[in-house]
């Protein structure tokens, strides 16, 4: 059996490799969650996944060029992203890793800002209350799972929930197989069910933490280890965007009716290199990388919307433009991009007065001045 | 008003005020719940505010501080508790890494004031872990508030300007000094946080030093005085920033400047203190800046702590050393 063929027993399916709309048995009880979704939503879902892996593209060429100092990809991975994405409703509360690119876009970051984080213009990049409350990336593996889970500890402390799925919040965090490793990812998970906080885990298993295979962080699934700590764990099939959109929806509304915390393991696949500093050559071999091409999570929900007749030539040729206009849209904003403010060294390490920011701040200043002189 | 109170009850008692002034601000940590933590500065507090405001977390460092960047980002004030020094490392990462660095992340536009309580130090004869005064760390941090109180008075207000501060504040508490009772004036604060303060006038020399260091500095000078000389005392109170103008101001006028601290010297907050005065001062001083520290080891074990922590006797040798200098 392949891995990709392991990985399939007992994930939640609905969308076949092949594009067939064949709910898995897994599925069943996610289906009333399916059904929820239009024919709108569904172009929709899939226009997010193509302009989002065009933009990726674009990303990795600039890099490249010179123009960012990094570029961690999404492709491979926008089906798990998407689903997930758009299944949050407004009032979530959402952490991710550093490469939950689609989930972005649809929370509203401009993707511009992420380029700035990578072109070395800021560590940030923008406010998470005023794009649909999604946090910073965070690199330093793993510790955004606490910040996720603290933040959902302050949610259940503000008010029991109300019933009302339009109303009551619920917290997602991404992170990747990688990161179930680190101690800090296994006290999230203590916490959350100590707590019973409302929110879900969102693994990516994309199968690779940068050069290592995920069967060196568990011999047993991971799905299974979650579990083990009391959490309501899925399988999916990560790079089915209705599987992924239908048991996020659930976890979500799980989590926010008073569940407690929820976990998913989205079997997917880092197409590209870890990041544009990683030549994957090294430790994989390409017929790893063709198994999981035939189970492209675009490829396969294009041939789904076109046995359904759900969109037509016009509809991909539409996307194909929107996406080629977003990456010239970026390209052409992100050369445009000055230095930073040297301010920014200082001014914010501390919300309240500091004296050695601005002694150090004022000293700068002088030297600098120094040489205009 | 004042109340002689042990600095354990002073900081309960802060605590409490805190908690009652401000209903976002959550007590958390390992056994404050019921038990009222180890050395009891949380007592009572869980039946007075409930399980949502005072509560026990699961045994893990980095989810305490972990998790309270979380609440912080939803808008509460938690104080979290580390049981004790030697324990506060599996946490370094969320908070050097995470806490610290949050509010520049965000640029300005996000606050994250967490307080971090840790009990500290030696001179307690505990066993391994249980006696180390790791504050350098903290203060070399940027983005971090670092204090440390050194009488009962300080304790009860310092504990309720850190919960008010915006940014984080890591709270050394001097464990050997948790017990010796003191006068606290429970109406108006003595200072500021980040204040340090003569606690002792004197025109020979100048002893700084911060928390249970502050006790051992005055039985010194004490000792001194029967002996003729006149030292006078600065408890730093706040180790970032650290206040150096009356330091540098007694300095300017002692002439001489002896640290003592509990931490080892290598790299420490004496290693600052002595560069920043000799910057600051040095056509005022007529002797090297001296450090009396621990040594450079590892925190051995208790029966041998009196030969590792500095004492008054230590301190005063080093005085010596810099009168005849
Ligand atoms: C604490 C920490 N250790 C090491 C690294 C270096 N590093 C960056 S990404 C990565 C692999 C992460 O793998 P995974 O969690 O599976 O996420 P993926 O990159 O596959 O999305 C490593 C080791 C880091 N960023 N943080
Ligand atoms: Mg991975």
């Amino acid at each position: 059996m392949s891995a990709a063929e392991d990985d399939e027993r007992a994930s939640v399916q609905v969308v076949t490799p092949d594009g067939r709309f064949e709910p898995n048995a897994a599925a069943e009880e996610y289906l009333p969650y399916l059904e929820r979704v239009t024919d709108d939503d569904q172009r929709r879902f899939y226009r997010d996944m193509a302009v989002v892996r065009r933009f990726d593209a674009e990303a990795g060429h600039l890099q490249r060029q010179g123009q960012l100092a990094l570029w961690a990809g999404s492709h491979g991975q926008e089906a798990a992203q998407v689903g997930s994405g758009r299944a949050l409703r407004a009032q979530d509360t959402i952490f991710p890793a550093y490469r939950e690119h689609a989930v972005a876009k649809i929370r509203g970051v401009d993707l511009l800002d992420v380029l700035r984080l990578m072109r070395g213009l800021t560590n940030g990049g923008w406010v998470p209350e005023e794009v649909g409350n999604f946090h910073l990336y965070t690199l330093v593996i793993g510790a955004q799972t606490l910040h996720a889970t603290g933040y959902a500890m302050g949610v259940a402390l503000d008010g029991a929930p109300t019933g009302d799925p339009e109303r009551d919040e619920a917290v997602l965090v991404y992170f990747g197989d990688g990161a179930t490793s680190e101690g800090e990812t296994s006290e999230a998970f203590i916490w959350a069910t100590s707590f019973a906080t409302p929110q879900v885990f969102f693994l990516q298993n994309n199968h690779w933490a940068i050069s290592v295979p995920v069967s060196r962080q568990s011999r047993t699934p991971l799905v299974d280890r979650a579990a083990g700590f009391g959490l309501r764990a899925t399988r999916i099939d990560g790079n089915d965007v209705l599987a992924s959109y239908a048991v996020t929806a659930k976890q979500l509304d799980d989590a926010r009716a008073g569940r407690g915390p929820g976990f998913i393991e989205a079997m997917t696949y880092r197409m590209g290199a870890h990041t544009t500093a990683d030549d994957p050559t090294r430790y994989r071999g390409s017929s790893e990388l063709e198994e999981w091409r035939a189970r492209d999570p675009i490829a396969r929900f294009r041939t789904h919307l076109e046995a359904q007749s759900l969109a037509d030539d016009g509809f991909f040729a539409d996307v194909d433009q929107e996406a080629a206009d977003f990456a010239a849209d970026i390209r052409r904003r992100v050369v445009e991009l000055g230095p930073p403010d040297p301010a920014l060294i200082f001014d914010t390490v501390y919300t309240d007065e500091h004296p050695l920011m601005s002694a150090q701040q004022d000293w700068l200043r002088a030297y600098e001045a120094g040489f205009g002189a | 008003m004042t109340t002689t109170w042990t600095m354990s009850r002073a900081l309960n008692a802060g605590l409490d005020a805190a908690l009652a002034a401000d209903g976002k601000v959550l007590l958390l940590g390992e056994d404050v719940g019921p038990l009222g933590g180890v050395f009891r500065v949380t007592d009572s507090l869980a039946a007075k505010y409930g399980p949502s405001r005072v509560f026990d977390s699961p045994l893990g460092e980095a989810g305490i501080v972990g998790t309270a960047i979380g609440l912080a980002m939803r808008g509460y004030r938690p104080i979290c508790e580390i049981q004790f020094d030697g324990f506060i490392y599996p946490a370094f990462n969320q908070i050097t890494s995470q806490l610290a660095k949050l509010t520049a992340r965000h640029e300005g536009k996000a606050s994250f004031p967490v307080v971090i309580r840790v009990p500290y130090g030696g001179h307690v004869g505990a066993v391994e872990h249980h006696q180390e005064s790791p504050e350098a760390y903290f203060a070399h941090t940027a983005g971090l508030r670092v204090v440390s109180p050194s009488t009962p008075n300080d304790a009860y207000w310092m504990i309720q300007q850190a919960v008010q501060s915006n940014d984080p504040v890591v709270f050394f508490e001097p464990k050997s000094r948790y017990w010796p009772k003191g006068e606290v004036d429970e109406e108006s604060p003595a200072a500021t946080l980040h204040t340090s303060r003569v606690v002792r006038g004197g025109t020979d020399l100048t002893l700084v030093g911060h928390g249970a260091m502050v006790a051992m500095m005055l039985q010194a000078a004490e000792v001194a005085a029967t002996e003729g000389t006149s030292i006078e005392v600065v408890d730093l109170r706040s180790l970032s920033p650290i206040d150096f103008g009356p330091l540098v101001r007694s300095v300017e006028k002692t002439g001489r400047l002896v640290v003592a601290q509990e931490a080892p010297g290598f790299a420490s907050l004496g290693s600052e203190i002595a560069a920043t005065v000799a910057e600051r001062a040095f056509y005022a001083l007529h002797a090297p800046v001296l450090r009396v520290s621990s040594f450079d080891t590892p925190f051995p074990p208790a029966k041998l702590e009196s030969l590792y922590l500095p004492d008054a006797d230590r301190i005063l040798e080093a005085v010596d050393r810099a009168l005849d200098y």
